[in-house]
C-alpha cells in the first residue's frame, strides 16, 4: 500500500522536523519500517515458491543450454594426449610426427573405452566424413607402427590433409565459437579464421530474417482483426459481452494442434474453402489456390491461434476507458474519425502495446504451427532448431541458435522500449 | 483457517515438492515387465501379432508398448538423465548407429541369435548389415514411390517419371530429407544403381542431385511422417509420393485404395530393435530380441505387413495376407527376387559420414526458395 505509507511519513514543512512518538516510545519511522519490512518479508514469502520455481525449471535449464552453445568437451574428455598437442599446434604449419603419435595412442585408447563414437561423432560436425575416418582408423589403430604419419596416411590419405588437423583443433576446444559462428552462417575455421560460410549452405540469417517477418506480419494482423473485436467487446451490453468472449475464449482453450489441423482441412487443395470458390464459380476446378503449406498457411494459422492474446489485453483496457471522453470530443465538434485517432485510440495504446509484445515474442518461438502447416517458406528459426534437437542430436548448434533468437527478442524488446516504453503497456 | 492447518500446508508442499522429485528420478521402479517403443499403426500391429504376444504367452510377462515417431533424442535425454524408462526401441539404421556412436545403446552379442532351420548360423542367414554391434534387424522395408490408379492412366513406370514434370504433370511428395531424395534424384538422372553412393559422395554428384531436384522443387509436398504420402495421395494433394512399401500395401490390401507402388530405384532399409543403454529390463529385451529373430515368428510378421523378415530363411515361409489367403505376400516384400532387381541398400555408414553435411546443405536449398 504505497499510497497509504507515504500520506502518513508527509511531514509539514512550516514545523522543524520532530520525530513522531508512538505510545510504546518507539519512534513513528521505526516503527513504520519494522511493519513495511515485515510485509516486504511476507510478500517475498508468498512469491518465493515462483521464484525458485522459475529459477529450477526456466532460469537455471536457459542458462545451462546457452552454456552448452559455447562448450563442447567431447573431443577433450576423451582424447586425453591430443588434446594439448592440437591446442599448442598454431593450426597452420605442417602437423608434426608427435602429433600423430599422440593421436594414434588417442584412438587406441578410445576404441578400447568405446568413446570412438561419440568423438567421432564430434569430428563429423566439422569435418563430413570424419565419422568413418575416426571409426576405421581406430579400428587399425593398434597395428600401426611407428612413424605414425606415414602409417596413417597409408590408410586413409585425409589424414596428410591439413583441413584434417585444422577440424580437430577446431573439436579439440572446450571452449568454441564455432556454433555460434554457425548460427549466423559464419565458419570458423581451425586457423582461427572466421569466414562467411559458402553460398550453398547460408540458411540461418534468412530463418532469423523470416522469423521476424512472419512475427511481424501476425502481429499486424492480429492488431487489426482484434481491435475491432475488443472494441465491440467492451461496448456491448454485458450479456452479449459474455457471449462474445467465450466466443473468443472457446478456441483459446482447445488444443493448438486440433485448431491447426482444422485449418488444414479448410486451406487444402480439395479443403472447404477451395470447394467453395469452385461452387461458386470464383476459380475454376483445375485453378484451386495453394494456402496451406507455405507461408499464407503459417500467417492465417498462426494469426488466429495468438488473436486472443491480443483482444484480451486490448479488451481490458478498452473495458476501463470512460465513455464521457469520446462524447466530450464529440460535444467539443470533433467528428467520429477525429474522436477515434486523438481521444480514444491513444487510450488504448497500453494495451496495443501489451498485445503486440505478447503476440510477437509468442510467434518468434512458433514451431508447430509451422512445421505443420509452412510447407518450405513458411519455416521458422524455430523449426530448425526443433531439427537439431530432435533429428540429429547437434543440442550445442541448437543452443547456440536459441542463444541467438533470446539476444534478438531482448534486442527487438529494448527497441520497443525505447520508442513507446515499457511501463505505458498494461494487461488490464 | 486454524493454526495448524496454516503450519501444515508449506510442509505438504514440499512434501509434494519431494515426491516429485523423487518422481523424475526414479520412475524404473513403476516400469513393466518390458517396454517395447515403435511406430504405431500397422507396423506395430504386426509387431503384436508375430511377436508380442507369443512372448508374453510363453513368458508370462507383459509388454509395455509405446509408439514414437522416430528420432533418438528421447533416447538421449533418458540416458544423460540417468532415467532409462524404455527397453527396447525400433530404430531405423541410420538413428541406430548414430545413437550407438553415442553410447545411447547396450552392445548386443549376436551369438544369441537363433541359427536358421537348416543350422545355418544367423551370421549368414541375415542380409548384410542387418547385424549391428547395437542392433539386430527385424524386418526389410522400402521406400518406393507410389501413385493412384484412378488419377493417373496410364501411370508411371520408372523413376525418371517421377521426376518429369511434363509427362506426368502434378505435386510430388518428398520426404523432407536428403537421405532418398538425392538417392532417387540421381538415379533419374541416369547413374546406375550399383555407383549412386559413390557419386554422391563428390561435390559434383551432390550438385547433379539437387540440379535435378530443382526441376521439381516448386511442385512438391515435403511430408515428415509415414502416415502422411498414403493421405496426401488419397486427397489428391499430390499425384506421387515416395512412401513407405508397407503403408502403401496396407492403403491398397485392407482399405481397397487405388494405389499402386512403382518398384524402381526403391531403398531399401533395416527396421531394427536395439536396447536403451541402462535398460531397467536388460535380460529380457534380449530374450525378446532373441525371440522375435526366431525365422518364423519373423514369417508371420509378414503375413500382418508387406515389410520383408529381416533374415533370409524367413522369406521362404512366408505366407498369404492375413485377411485375404488370396493374396500371396512374396511379390509385395521388398526383398522378393523381382523387386531386387531394381532396388539398393540404403548406405547406413554413408548417411552417417554425411547427414549433418547435406542435411545443412538441404534445409538452405529449401529455404532459398
Amino acid at each position: 500500500m504505497p499510497g497509504w505509507s507515504r500520506d502518513s511519513l508527509v511531514v509539514t514543512p512550516s514545523a522543524p522536523p520532530e520525530p513522531a512518538i508512538v505510545v510504546d516510545g518507539v519512534p513513528l519511522k521505526t516503527k513504520l519500517a519494522r511493519a513495511l519490512m515485515v510485509r516486504r518479508i511476507r510478500a517475498l514469502g508468498l512469491t518465493m515458491p515462483l521464484l525458485a520455481f522459475l529459477l529450477a525449471a526456466f532460469i537455471i535449464p536457459v542458462l545451462v543450454f546457452l552454456w552448452q552453445g559455447v562448450h563442447d568437451d567431447t573431443y577433450a574428455r576423451y582424447m586425453l594426449h591430443s588434446t594439448p598437442a592440437l591446442e599448442a599446434w598454431d593450426g597452420v604449419s605442417e602437423p608434426t610426427e608427435a602429433m600423430y603419435a599422440v593421436l594414434q595412442k588417442d584412438l587406441v585408447q578410445a576404441r578400447k573405452d568405446k568413446t570412438i563414437g561419440k568423438v567421432a561423432t564430434r569430428v563429423n560436425r566439422e569435418l563430413p566424413g570424419g565419422r568413418s575416418l575416426f571409426t576405421s582408423t581406430a579400428r587399425k589403430a593398434a597395428r600401426f607402427e611407428a612413424p605414425y604419419r606415414e602409417a596413417m596416411v597409408d590408410h586413409k590419405p585425409a589424414w596428410g590433409q591439413l583441413e584434417t588437423w585444422q577440424a580437430l583443433r577446431v573439436a579439440a576446444a572446450r571452449y568454441t565459437p564455432t556454433y555460434l559462428a554457425t548460427s549466423v552462417d559464419l565458419k570458423y575455421r581451425g586457423d582461427g579464421s572466421i569466414r562467411r560460410q559458402d553460398e550453398k549452405r547460408r540458411i540461418h540469417l534468412t530463418l532469423f530474417w523470416r522469423t521476424i517477418e512472419i512475427s511481424t506480419l501476425v502481429t499486424i494482423f492480429c492488431l487489426l482483426l482484434g481491435y475491432p473485436v475488443a472494441y465491440l467487446l467492451s461496448n456491448l451490453p454485458q450479456r452479449s459481452t459474455n457471449l462474445l468472449l467465450i466466443l473468443v475464449l472457446l478456441p483459446f482453450w482447445t488444443s493448438i494442434l486440433v485448431r491447426t489441423t482444422a485449418w488444414i482441412a479448410i486451406l487444402q487443395g480439395n479443403g472447404v474453402l477451395n470447394d467453395l470458390f469452385v461452387a461458386f464459380g470464383v476459380i475454376g476446378d483445375d485453378s484451386r489456390f495453394s494456402m496451406v503449406y507455405n507461408r499464407t498457411g503459417t500467417l492465417v494459422a498462426m494469426t488466429h491461434i495468438l488473436l486472443p492474446f491480443m483482444i484480451l489485453p486490448l479488451y481490458a483496457v478498452m473495458r476501463t476507458i470512460p465513455k464521457a471522453y469520446v462524447q466530450a470530443a464529440h460535444s467539443l465538434g470533433a467528428n467520429g474519425w477525429v474522436a477515434f485517432w486523438r481521444v480514444y485510440l491513444p487510450q488504448t495504446l497500453p494495451g496495443i502495446g501489451a498485445g503486440v509484445v505478447l503476440v510477437f515474442i509468442l510467434a518468434t518461438g512458433y514451431y508447430i504451427t509451422p512445421a505443420l502447416v509452412g510447407g518450405q517458406d513458411g519455416q521458422m528459426i524455430s523449426n530448425l532448431i526443433d531439427f537439431h534437437m530432435r533429428r540429429s542430436l547437434n543440442w550445442p548448434l541448437a543452443a547456440a541458435m536459441g542463444f541467438v533468437l533470446l539476444v534478438l527478442v531482448m534486442f527487438l524488446y529494448w527497441l520497443y522500449d525505447r520508442v513507446s516504453g515499457i511501463d505505458r503497456m498494461r494487461l488490464g | 483457517m486454524s493454526e495448524v492447518a496454516r503450519t501444515r500446508l508449506p510442509k505438504r508442499l514440499f512434501a509434494l515438492f519431494l515426491a516429485a522429485g523423487a518422481g523424475f528420478a526414479a520412475p524404473g521402479a513403476l516400469a513393466g515387465d518390458l517396454t517395447i517403443v515403435s511406430w504405431g499403426g500397422a507396423y506395430a500391429k504386426s509387431q503384436t501379432e508375430a511377436h508380442y504376444k507369443p512372448w508374453m504367452a510363453r513368458t508370462g510377462h507383459r509388454i509395455l508398448t509405446e509408439d514414437y515417431n522416430g528420432g533418438i533424442s528421447e533416447i538421449k535425454s533418458q540416458v544423460l538423465a540417468g532415467n532409462v524408462t524404455w527397453d527396447v526401441v525400433d530404430l531405423d539404421s541410420a538413428e541406430g548407429l548414430l545413437a550407438c556412436d553415442e553410447g545411447l545403446l547396450e552392445e548386443i552379442d549376436s551369438s544369441i541369435l537363433p541359427p536358421a532351420p537348416d543350422g545355418t548360423p544367423a551370421e549368414q542367414d541375415f542380409f548384410e548389415g542387418g547385424i549391428g554391434p547395437c542392433m539386430i534387424g527385424s524386418v526389410v522395408g522400402a521406400m518406393v514411390f507410389a501413385y493412384d490408379q484412378s488419377r493417373l492412366s496410364p501411370g508411371p513406370t520408372t523413376i525418371r517419371d517421377f521426376f518429369d514434370l511434363e509427362k506426368f504433370p502434378g505435386r510430388r511428395g518428398l520426404r523432407r530429407s536428403p537421405k532418398i531424395n538425392l538417392e532417387m534424384a540421381l538415379a533419374a538422372d541416369g547413374v546406375p544403381l550399383d555407383q549412386v553412393y559413390a557419386v554422391l559422395a563428390t561435390a559434383e554428384g551432390v550438385d547433379r542431385a539437387f540440379a535435378r531436384l530443382d526441376g521439381i522443387k516448386d511442385q512438391v509436398v515435403w511430408w515428415e511422417a509415414g502416415a502422411q504420402p498414403p493421405q496426401l495421395l488419397a486427397d489428391g494433394e499430390v499425384v506421387m509420393s515416395t512412401a513407405y512399401n508397407g503403408r502403401v500395401f496396407n492403403a491398397y490390401a485392407l482399405e481397397g485404395r487405388s494405389l499402386a507402388i512403382v518398384w524402381d530405384a526403391q531403398i531399401l532399409d533395416f527396421g531394427n530393435w536395439a536396447i536403451v543403454k541402462g535398460a531397467p529390463n536388460l535380460e529380457r529385451a534380449l530374450d525378446f530380441i532373441r525371440f522375435a529373430s526366431t525365422p518364423s515368428n519373423m514369417a508371420v510378421q509378414a503375413s500382418w505387413i508387406s515389410y520383408a523378415p529381416a533374415r533370409r530363411s524367413a522369406l521362404e515361409m512366408v505366407g498369404a495376407y492375413h485377411a485375404n489367403p488370396e493374396l500371396d505376400m512374396i511379390p509385395h516384400l521388398p526383398t522378393s527376387p523381382d523387386n531386387m532387381k531394381t532396388g539398393i541398400w540404403q548406405d547406413t555408414e554413408f548417411w552417417a559420414d554425411h547427414l549433418d553435411d547435406l542435411n545443412e546443405r538441404f534445409n538452405a536449398w529449401l529455404v532459398e526458395g
